[in-house]
């Protein structure tokens, strides 16, 4: 286990940034920000024509790092502490749930919860639950 | 226009996750050990970003939605619907025992990407991988034309 500092300022800006863009997507576009609905639908089959907007928000989420380097010459701490087996498992889970559920922690759990959308908050009340029992699991359970 | 603008505000929303501390699943997993509480290596830093994000989606939401259409699209796409299927309770479960496992949401982990860790590659490559498998479970029956019914 790695340590890490309670951060409340930093995390509650960072936090307004994310409601910010959120705000921003269904002013400009219309648009719910899920990442995981923005990331399926960049793969086959397409239902519409928004490839190009949906690829461009997607390539925004990975320039910021790139853009904080470039600009403070540093980039912000980031552990991955899970094996390459324990990724591979970790990421069809949330990859396959998030579509089989509606959603993930942006979509639910910020844009719907704002909405006070009832499958949102059972979703997000679900993942939460699930999530810090399978932390308690591994870390306190053997 | 549109493609510019929705790159911009993909960059805000991963200054955001990097800001608040999303992007580092080590401060994740750290906040979803409630084992930790008691031995004070608890990091409710998290909370806060949640608290921080709905605070401004509840409030622009409310005055974007007011408006008749969005700047440069023609209709808002908000889902409208409200009944609780079995799928919108299966989909988290499975979605967090993965998010438990890693530390890794798909935003956090789609910006990772960006600093080129090798482990963050893996996770999305098989992470989309899930999502198409779940594309294509969930459209099967309606191209073969079999209905099941919800839930």
């Amino acid at each position: 286990m790695v340590a890490t500092s309670f951060t409340p300022i930093a995390s509650i800006i960072g936090g307004a940034l994310i409601g910010i863009a959120a705000v921003l997507l269904m002013g400009f576009s219309g648009r719910i920000a899920g990442i995981s609905g923005i990331a399926s639908r960049l793969l086959p089959p397409y239902e519409d024509h928004e490839f190009a907007g949906r690829l461009a928000f997607i390539a925004g989420l990975l320039a910021a790092p790139l853009l904080v380097r470039l600009a403070t010459g540093d980039l912000p701490s980031q552990t991955i502490q899970a094996g390459p087996p324990v990724l591979v498992i970790a990421g069809l889970l949330v990859g396959f749930g998030s579509v089989w559920g509606s959603g993930c922690t942006s979509g639910h759990g910020v844009c719907g919860v704002s909405r006070l959308s009832m499958r949102s908050f059972v979703a997000t009340a679900v993942f939460m639950a699930t999530a810090i029992v399978t932390v308690y699991l591994v870390r306190h359970g053997g | 226009m549109r493609v510019l603008i929705q790159f911009v505000i993909g960059v805000i929303f991963g200054l955001g996750l990097l800001v608040s501390g999303m992007s580092d699943p080590a401060k994740v997993l750290n906040f979803l050990d409630f084992g930790g509480v008691s031995a004070g290596t608890w990091d409710p830093s998290l909370a806060f970003v949640m608290a921080g994000a709905v605070a401004v989606t509840l409030i622009g939401y409310r005055l974007v939605l007011k408006r008749p259409r969005p700047l440069l699209a023609e209709q808002f796409h908000v889902p409208g619907r409200d009944d609780i299927d079995l799928r919108i309770v299966v989909g988290p479960v499975i979605f967090g025992v993965g998010w438990g496992l890693s530390g890794f949401c798909p935003g956090p982990a789609l910006t990772a990407l960006g600093f080129g860790a090798p482990r963050a590659f893996l996770f999305v490559a098989a992470m989309l991988a899930g999502m198409m498998l779940a594309r294509w479970i969930a459209g099967r029956p309606a191209r073969s034309g079999i209905v099941t019914p919800a839930g």
